[in-house]
């Protein structure tokens, strides 16, 4: 468990920091540009030396301002991948691979040479210059060296920012890999919500240097912090589930939610495997009988839990279904009609093909 | 060429190649301090550091004379510890020569330092190097195509140095006559133009030949880093 509880005032920004983080695990600390996310990486990293709190890492002080302790940054064993990435230009690809391998120290080998390369696919690359390489490939390398240097946790700053989105498709495997394989903890600063939803088990929600929510992945999806920073385009709850079973005609994947079951596209989907699902509020339908005559796949029994006037005549209803909590949005007009209340039952219609599935 | 002459230029090189030696260690660490250090007095360091170039050379071979003559107080406990000379030697030439190119030097080393990423030391430092460490696998290697710019052109400079060394150091043939004291004495000398003449050329393709070489170095160096 990483336990961060810090203060630090810089040039008029004010962090406030408390949250934990599990090992092992995937942490995204989410937030806009200029939340504090960065600067709370430095000063977990050491390389910034906050005012006051306390960093213990599985037990371990690695700062501690009532007791004046404050390991130095090269001691921490933490895995640093900087947004700007800071290959060494005077190095080659191998030099930059083995500046950490070298000074790995005492800590427990994780992860070999051979098997960073084979990770990473940087086995062809290792000869080149870093200035030769294109973006993608600078990522693996920052990537690789930070993970040579055996760290006990691996702290990502924007790993995806400077990347475009075809490349970031082809990147997110090789952070999953690190995730599965591996089983490094791995604390990452991302404001891209896609990132969260594909790699993260636990988000923390930064804004204006404080924390606005912490949890699971699916808790903290619900809640009225993440949903004011994602937009109102981009609020929905994240609900994970086991593929049950995938039809091979239909194409269409089952998977069990709580008590609720989702078909899916089945595509690229194994049996047994745990999915990620994002459901956009704006997708959801609600209705009050069981519908007929429909082309949706999903429709699901639940109760309102709470409703919420929003901006521009639309209304939040957050539901429970068989234990799963969703969050709907529909026109104040059409709750008005339908006279939704809190504790009514109903249906909640969702189209298969508005849902693509993250394994996790 | 005559044998003098001949010596004047192998005495230049000496004497030149000697002066960066001292310096540089030197100029290294100035130059980390007005760049990376925070302190009261700086100002006045990196002031004092360049005062060589705006004070007449006649003037710093005369302060180097008291400090460094035989009754000076270094030059005192140089003799008495160690038996060292300084004034009137070819140390002392080289001496000279080092003071008068020191700011060049430090000039060219701060640049290169500013320019060092700091970013990229924080890297290191993450990968578990420590500030020693970082210095010399990072700071130094990033510096180098300044330092050695630096070394080369105050090198060149160091050949056509005269009112210091000749204050200081005397104009003893074989010595402390190096080409541009030696020209001075061939002017001074009946018949003396031609052998004037030629230690005149010597120089100047010396000079042109220290510059070049500087800048290919330099530029070479650059390539090697990607920029």
């Amino acid at each position: 468990m990483l336990e961060v509880q810090l203060r630090f005032a810089h040039a008029g920004f004010n962090l406030e920091a408390d949250f934990s983080a599990p090992t092992p695990g995937i942490t995204a600390l989410f937030g806009r540009s200029g939340a504090g996310k960065s600067t709370l990486i430095q000063l977990l990293a050491g390389l910034l030396t906050a005012d006051q709190g306390t960093i213990s890492l599985d037990g371990e002080r690695l700062f501690d301002s009532s007791r004046g302790v404050a390991v130095p940054a090269h001691l921490r064993g933490l895995g640093c991948v900087f947004q700007d990435l800071r290959l060494f230009p005077h190095l080659s690809v191998a030099g930059n691979l083995r500046y950490g391998l070298r000074r790995a120290g005492a800590r427990p080998v994780r992860v070999l040479m051979d098997r960073t390369l084979e990770l990473l696919d940087l086995g062809a690359l290792l000869e080149r210059r870093t200035w030769q390489l294109s973006g993608g490939e600078r990522q693996r390398v920052a990537l690789g060296r930070a993970l040579l240097a055996q760290p006990r946790l691996l702290l990502l700053d924007e790993p995806l920012a400077a990347i475009d989105v075809l490349k970031r498709a082809e990147l997110l495997p090789y952070f999953e890999r690190l995730r599965d394989e591996l089983a490094l903890p791995i604390v990452l600063v991302t404001h891209h919500f896609e990132d969260v939803v594909r790699l993260a088990t636990h988000v923390v929600v930064v804004d204006a240097g404080h924390v606005l929510a912490q949890g699971n992945l699916p808790a903290v999806s619900v809640t009225p912090e993440l949903g004011a920073l994602l937009g109102t385009e981009g609020v929905g709850a994240v609900i994970e589930g086991r593929v049950e079973s995938i039809d091979a005609t239909s194409g269409l994947a089952t998977v069990s939610a709580g008590q609720g079951r989702l078909l899916v596209p089945g595509d690229g989907l194994k049996t047994g495997v745990t999915l990620r699902l994002q459901l956009l509020a704006r997708d959801l339908i609600l209705a009050t009988a069981p519908p007929v005559g429909l082309s949706v796949r999903n429709q699901l029994q639940g109760v309102i839990t709470e409703i919420k006037a929003e901006a521009s005549h639309n209304v939040m209803v957050s539901l429970d279904i068989g234990g799963v909590a969703l969050l709907a949005r529909v026109t104040a007009a059409a709750a008005s009609e339908l006279g939704l209340t809190v504790g009514q039952h109903l249906w909640v219609l969702i189209k298969a093909v508005s849902l693509r599935g993250h394994p996790r | 060429m005559t044998d003098a002459e001949l010596e004047a230029l192998a005495l230049s090189l000496e004497v030149a190649l000697r002066s960066v030696l001292y310096s540089l260690p030197v100029a290294i660490a100035t130059a980390w301090l007005l760049t990376r250090r925070r302190f009261a007095g700086r100002t006045l360091l990196d002031a004092f550091v360049h005062l060589p170039m705006v004070l007449p050379p006649v003037m710093v071979g005369y302060v180097l004379l008291l400090l460094f003559g035989v009754r000076g107080p270094l030059g005192h406990w140089l003799y008495q510890s160690f038996g060292v000379r300084m004034a009137f030697t070819t140390r002392g030439a080289a001496l000279a020569t080092a003071v008068m190119s020191f700011p060049l030097m430090v000039r060219a080393i701060r640049l290169s330092l500013e320019n060092v990423d700091r970013g990229l030391e924080e890297a290191a430092c993450t990968l578990g190097a420590n500030a020693f460490d970082r210095w010399c696998t990072i700071t130094l290697p990033l510096m180098a195509p300044g330092i050695l710019a630096g070394a080369l052109t105050a090198l060149v400079a160091s050949f056509g140095e005269f009112g210091a060394v000749i204050t200081f150091a005397g104009n003893i043939p074989g010595v402390t006559r190096t080409l541009p004291i030696a020209l001075y004495s061939a002017l001074q000398t009946p018949n003396g133009d031609a052998s004037a003449a030629r230690i005149a050329i010597i120089s100047f393709v010396l000079g042109l030949l220290g510059l070049l070489g500087a800048e290919l170095l330099a530029r070479t160096l650059r390539r090697r880093l990607g920029r």
